[in-house]
């Protein structure tokens, strides 16, 4: 299990315990936390769950694997922390990470 | 007005597969979808990308799954009504008056929803007073290309609908190719063109910058854009083009009554069935206890949900079960031989 922290753009902060091997996405979805649409079931093909991963964690969740950063250029406001949660596989080392997610998918 | 036993919305695979289901048990039926082409998510989200787990076809792209489906309804002349978008349903008398955002109008006992996770809509801006421009300065979609002659035009996205554009646009405007990063995903060939233009001086290419407010106020002005690092360029344009590809909406489907969980409407599993009598979901727009969001789910439950239109299309009949393997009657709708 691993300690996430959702946090909305209105400023609500939600903090779930995430089995290891789901995706953060998943984390989300399976924990009723609003923001995160997952529209194609997380096969990156949609970008509508984009979220800003926290500065320090940045560098610390998996990285994107080819094709990701095009889905992203279609995302909602992205920024160079932008990440589709369905792609950051949920591990120990990132017990503790803290995601941001956007105004709207 | 158009008569009709069932009208499927959506005609993505599990669409497809339903009106084969119909046709295939005696029943007429339309198809209407907003896109301007078959196939729903397969071809639009993922056209190149193999899938490995539709039975008995080890490996196929959603092109290709789109193909074979439409050849499948080969043998039925099914009409289809593509870049509609249904947006009234309303019961009278116990048949579905349906309308469209076009003002095609269906009356139907039946209406099967295979829409999928909603109507593909473009991808927009994200500043609000983008709004106030939109069709006429802010467009994110070509009709008439020749209003951007003489003008300044600036385009913004990284994929083959905006650099198209720009290349074919750069022949009789002031072009502006505006990219949240320095990376293009659009085709090798395609990008290579756009930075010839780009040193011959025909494009003027703007990466790591994103639209960060519009200026003008009855019509557009001028655009500022901002650097990944915050400084902002005001950049004088005519138009502005975004071309962030399509986002699936709910859209009117909200409006018409039904029992909606989150974005999926709930049926049972029987007849795939809303809360509303004749009106069924299908696909990843249904949900239920155990619903699995794969291609093959959508086939079964089009298949049962076409036996359900049955009875209500044709009530004084009694549906017969029969295989197209032995049925004459099931050859003979498939216009193929019996033995």
């Amino acid at each position: 299990m691993a300690k996430i922290t959702y946090i909305e753009h209105n400023g609500t902060s939600h903090t779930v315990e995430v089995k290891k091997g789901l995706s953060v996405m998943e984390g989300a979805v399976q924990n009723n936390i609003p923001g995160i649409d997952a529209d194609c079931g997380g096969s990156m093909a949609c970008a509508t769950c984009h979220v800003y991963v926290k500065e320090e964690w940045f560098d610390k969740v998996n990285i994107k694997l080819e094709g990701e950063d095009d889905m992203l250029d279609q995302a909602y406001e992205p920024t160079k922390h932008s990440r589709l949660s369905c792609q950051i596989s949920v591990t120990d080392d990132i017990d503790g990470l803290i995601v941001n997610l956007p105004e709207k998918q | 007005m158009i008569k009709t036993d069932a009208l499927i919305i959506g005609a993505g695979p599990t669409g497809l597969f339903t009106a084969h289901q119909l046709k295939l048990i005696g029943l007429n039926c339309e198809v209407v979808d907003n896109l301007d082409k078959v196939g729903g998510q397969c071809i639009e989200l993922y056209p190149d990308k193999p899938i490995y787990d539709i039975p008995a076809i080890p490996e196929c792209t959603g092109e290709e799954l789109t193909k074979n489906l439409v050849d499948q309804l080969k043998p039925f002349n099914i009409k289809f009504h593509l870049n509609e978008r249904v947006d009234e349903v309303k019961n009278n008398k116990g048949t579905w008056q349906v309308k469209t955002n076009k003002g095609t109008e269906f009356s139907t006992p039946n209406i099967i929803i295979a829409g999928g996770v909603g109507s593909f809509e473009p991808r927009k801006f994200a500043p609000k007073e983008c709004e106030k421009f939109e069709n006429k300065s802010i467009f994110y979609s070509i009709k008439d290309k020749s209003i951007f002659k003489g003008k300044t035009v600036s385009i913004f996205g990284g994929g083959d609908s905006a650099l198209d554009w720009a290349i074919e646009l750069s022949k009789g405007s002031k072009i502006n190719l505006i990219h949240r990063r320095d990376e293009f995903r659009g085709a090798e060939s395609t990008v290579q063109k756009v930075q010839d233009l780009a040193k011959e001086g025909k494009i003027n290419l703007f990466t790591k910058y994103q639209l960060k407010d519009t200026k003008g106020s009855n019509s557009l002005e001028s655009i500022d854009i901002m650097h990944d690092n915050k400084e902002v360029k005001n950049l004088k344009t005519d138009y502005v083009l975004g071309f962030f590809g399509l986002i699936m909406q709910l859209g009117p489907i909200v409006n018409w009554g039904l029992n909606l969980d989150k974005k999926t409407i709930n049926v049972d599993t029987e007849k795939f069935e809303t809360n509303q009598k004749g009106i069924y979901a299908i696909g990843d727009i249904c949900s239920y206890p155990g619903k699995l969001k794969l291609i093959l789910s959508g086939f079964h439950e089009g298949a049962l949900a076409a036996r359900a239109c049955f009875k209500l299309a044709r009530p004084n009949e009694q549906y017969r079960f029969e295989f197209t393997t032995t049925s004459k009657n099931l050859k003979n709708r498939l216009g193929v031989k019996s033995d």
